[in-house]
């Protein structure tokens, strides 16, 4: 029963040195001695982030696809959004557990739930807010159906989506945090481990925090690259 | 649920428990039983509403402390049209932050007890407000808020009377999204030795098993009731004009046209 | 003179100008001689009919018209009376209910939408540019769907920007940078990109500024004399249908034909009191605009050269329609109005009563020549050819004959063009109509 707790699989580590270190301070030697056992909870994370993202993507975009083509499916997979993402994470991640047992695929079966609310909702509406004249210009013109959607409204959705993927990846870095709770490590597990260490709450937090701006510049950037008619102004 | 066969094999033990930990779980919450480490009494209804109480109480006294802070705020620089970077980049910064940072951040630096986890939930409710009522307010329709003045109404009567009521849907959207996540990260509390419904999941040692899946399935309920009655409440509050022709579809759906497709035939 | 003027006129490549009712006849033996005739689909509606579910009227109701190769028909009407319905059938941007539509002796009913679609040019009112694509790739669109070759894009791509005059530069700007003006001309050019047989055209114009839409509309005429397409265009404003229309296709609410004619025949002859109703109480004006001075019977003047016997221009001026005699030069070209004290002697002398003013040429639209006869205060215009020869005199009363101005509205006319006193009294005072 105990590989049940997931709280009791964390790898509490000593800390030795000083006196800074043991009174909990902020220890900037210390930081520079034990970075090495940041690396690998950052790579945890880093993995989760993607994983879950990559797979909520997949997801998201089948179903707004179909929720493009019939339109009853949008608002209650919509709504179905919606109310899995007012699950705490905590909660979701041990509900799981005795359903996906502990580990990485548990962590991301959650963490792809919370991420449809922002990708589904805004893959939908960016489809839908393409304007009417562009469709119908398009299918004018002789596009078929499947082009219209892939060489007119998907691209001018793209704004929206990578929108929608932005708030994902950074929530989705937020919410990994707690992955620990499923037994999936990340940079939650180290805070976790030595929340009244200074050196360590920085750390670990901060570098949980650079993740999710790192993401965010990522996405931003992609999204730039990808729509360089949003740059272009009336001359 | 995936539960038929007597449920799903756990990948770390190796047997089958998954339905009678779900079963143990709900007894868990009912009825009292021993310790996991022996001689105390835990779980039951008791307990179970007491964790309840100081859950609810801290967080609606963090969403009522950041309500007062960030709507007041939100409705002035909306209302003046100012302040967009601030509004617009708190709900960035709030969402980067990871709730389990921002509680150690508290815990390391700042201090355990009850007023520091109100205050770092308050700081966690803050930005999805501001920025909420921010939106909602710039969303008036200039026009509206145009000839209010143009029919003399002081700028306190406009907001009041123009920009807030048309800017409850956008306002009830944030205040959700504040309380999903004040409620979620009130299961931290006992870190910092405030008693909630993480209690029983924190000290998984004391609770066991059943203690930590009767929390969880308890404090799922609670945020989606909460959530519930906000949707409901803000449906209440939504001047009628602003609901005509709007989908059915609960809270922060419904400020996404959804449902507001048109068919591609349009003949003169 | 007046001609720069005229809503109804536009310039030509040589810089000429004249209403283009009249010259699409006039051209295409020329045109065909200098380019291939580019290719052109005869459409034809056979009791198309289009019915919603649930709605009682159709949309359209059995129309049946005939578009000729290489002309523009205008679908107007009222709005709800089913043009854009009836225009986008053709493309099966809506299905038929009942009845058919043939391109070329083939139903539409026949052939995979998207395939016909991109065989047919089609320009809306809002445009639909796509905002991703530059230029260049939204003229390419469907050239590229029909897989032709990039060099051959681009070198229809180059082509139709400098057939819709947009400059070079424009080819790799968004729509976002372009203006309403330059969006409409890429979404024309974008229309003609495959060189389609067939335009459907729904208030191309509809979006712009008067002055813009005026310069566009000719700038699509010019264009049309060129490439000669058969257009299909939908317009709620008879104007512009009179003023693009080789034929008119007036639609009343229910879709129901009121009458299908040339412009000149609508404004001549409206088909009910809907149709007079809807070209409007000043359809005789507009009628104005169809017709040029050369399209109607002038009347005949004396021409008298300096030093001629005066007995010879006596009798030319009994023989003439009026009485008043021009002096011309050598060349024939007039002078001015001879006044009588040049037959004081054996011989004419070049007293002139007043100039020739104002001249108008054969090739100038009623409505300028009018405008002049009006504004100049006089009832006599001569009317000069290309060599600038005297050809005839154009007067009040003729324009008034040739519009057979009903009696009711008659009354009206003689008003407008009360000679003002003044200078020209004595020139009209002399003047007795033939």
């Amino acid at each position: 029963m105990s590989a049940l707790l997931p709280l009791a699989q964390l790898e509490i580590r000593s800390r030795r040195g000083g006196t800074c270190e043991s009174e909990d301070g902020f220890c900037p030697d210390w930081i520079a001695d034990n970075l090495d056992r940041y690396v690998s909870p950052l790579l945890e994370h880093v993995v989760l982030t993607v994983a879950s993202v990559g797979i909520g993507f997949a997801i998201a975009f089948a179903l707004a696809l179909l929720a493009h083509r019939r339109e009853w499916v949008s608002a209650p997979v919509g709504a179905l959004t919606s109310v899995l993402f007012t699950i705490p994470s905590v909660a979701a991640f041990l509900l799981l557990v005795p359903l996906t047992g502990l580990g990485v695929l548990t962590a991301i079966i959650a963490l792809v739930a919370y991420t449809q609310v922002f990708l589904f909702r805004n893959i939908v509406n960016g489809l839908s807010n393409v304007a009417e004249e562009t469709k119908d210009a398009a299918r004018g013109m002789g596009l078929t159906d499947r082009q219209v959607l892939w060489r007119v409204e998907l691209p001018l959705a793209v704004p929206e989506i990578l929108a929608g993927v932005r708030i994902a990846t950074v929530t989705t870095v937020n919410l990994a945090t707690l992955a620990f709770f499923a037994g999936a490590g990340g940079l939650g597990a180290q805070i976790y481990t030595d929340i009244t260490f200074r050196s360590n709450v920085v750390v670990a937090g901060g570098l949980a925090i650079l993740l999710a701006a790192a993401f965010d510049l990522m996405v931003l950037g992609g999204q730039r690259l990808a729509t360089p008619w949003r740059r272009a102004t009336a001359a | 649920m995936a539960a038929r066969d007597g449920g799903v094999t756990d990948l770390a033990t190796g047997g089958p428990f998954a339905a009678n930990a779900f079963v143990e779980a709900i007894q868990f919450l009912v009825a009292p039983r021993e310790s996991v480490t022996g001689g105390v009494q835990v779980g039951g209804v008791d307990e179970m509403l007491t964790l309840t109480a100081n859950h609810l109480l801290l967080s609606f006294a963090a969403l009522a402390i950041a309500c007062v802070v960030a709507l007041p705020l939100g409705l002035w620089l909306g209302h003046i049209g100012k302040g967009e970077f601030l509004a617009i980049s708190a709900s960035n910064v709030g969402r980067a932050v990871p709730t389990l940072a921002l509680i150690a951040f508290f815990i390391a630096f700042v201090g355990i007890g009850f007023l520091n986890v109100l205050v770092a939930l308050t700081l966690l409710a803050i930005p999805p407000l501001l920025t909420n009522t921010y939106v909602g307010v710039r969303g008036v329709d200039r026009d509206a808020v145009d000839a209010a003045r143009g029919m003399g109404m002081s700028e306190p009567q406009i907001v009041r009377r123009v920009e807030l009521p048309m800017s409850v849907r956008s306002v009830f959207g944030g205040l959700q999204l504040s309380a999903i996540s004040v409620v979620a990260t009130a299961i931290l509390g006992p870190l910092a030795s405030v008693e909630t419904l993480g209690t029983p999941i924190v000290s998984v040692n004391v609770y066991g098993q059943p203690g930590l899946l009767g929390a969880s399935i308890l404090v799922a309920a609670l945020a989606i009731l909460i959530y519930v009655l906000l949707a409901v409440a803000q449906r209440g509050l939504t001047p009628r004009g602003l609901k005509a022709g709007r989908s059915d579809a609960p809270g922060i759906l419904r400020r996404i046209p959804f449902l507001q497709r048109q068919g591609s035939a349009q003949p003169t | 003179m007046g001609q720069s003027r005229d809503l109804h006129i536009f310039d030509d490549a040589a810089g000429r100008a004249y209403p283009r009712e009249v010259t699409a006849p006039q051209t295409s033996p020329n045109s065909e001689a200098v380019r291939p005739r580019p290719q052109a689909a005869t459409l034809e509606f056979r009791s198309a009919t289009k019915r919603y579910p649930g709605q009682e009227d159709a949309a359209v109701d059995g129309l049946s018209l005939t578009v000729p190769a290489g002309e523009i028909c205008v679908l107007v009407g009222p709005s709800g009376c089913g043009k854009t319905t009836a225009m986008r059938m053709v493309n099966r941007m809506i299905e038929i209910t009942e009845g058919d539509i043939l391109l070329d002796d083939r139903s539409v009913r026949d052939r995979a939408p998207a395939e016909l679609r991109r065989e047919i040019g089609y320009a809306i009112q809002q445009i639909g540019l796509f905002p991703h694509l530059t230029v260049a790739a939204n003229v390419a669109v469907v050239p590229r769907l029909l897989g032709w070759d990039r060099d051959r894009i681009e070198a229809r791509v180059r082509e139709l920007l400098e057939l819709v005059s947009l400059e070079e530069g424009t080819a790799e700007r968004y729509p976002a940078q372009l203006s309403g003006g330059q969006r409409q001309r890429v979404g024309v050019a974008r229309a003609l990109a495959a060189d389609p047989p067939l335009m459907l055209m729904d208030e191309p114009f509809g979006a712009i500024d008067p002055i813009n839409r005026e310069r566009l509309q000719n700038e699509f005429l010019r264009l049309q004399a060129e490439i000669r397409k058969t257009v299909v265009f939908v317009t709620h404003d008879i104007d512009e249908a009179i003023k693009m229309g080789d034929r008119i296709a007036v639609l009343r609410a229910g879709g129901r034909l009121a009458q299908y004619a040339s412009p000149a025949e609508l404004l001549m002859y409206p088909a009910d009191e809907f149709v007079e109703d809807f070209v409007g109480a000043d359809r005789a004006l507009k009628r104005l605009a169809l017709q040029r001075v050369r399209d109607i019977d002038l009347w005949s003047a004396a021409t008298v050269r300096s030093g001629e016997p005066v007995d010879e221009a006596r009798r030319k001026i009994a023989e003439a329609d009026i009485d008043m005699p021009v002096l011309v030069d050598d060349h024939g070209r007039p002078q001015g109005w001879l006044s009588e004290r040049g037959f004081a002697g054996e011989r004419v002398r070049p007293e002139l009563r007043s100039r020739a003013e104002p001249l108008v040429e054969l090739d100038d639209v009623l409505r300028d020549a009018l405008a002049d006869l009006i504004e100049s205060e006089v009832h006599y215009s001569p009317v000069v050819d290309s060599g600038g020869r005297l050809a005839g005199v154009l007067s009040l009363e003729v324009i008034s004959q040739t519009l057979h101005v009903p009696p009711e509205r008659a009354r009206t006319g003689p008003q407008l063009v009360d000679p003002a006193p003044g200078e020209d009294d004595a020139v009209s005072a002399e003047v007795e109509p033939a």
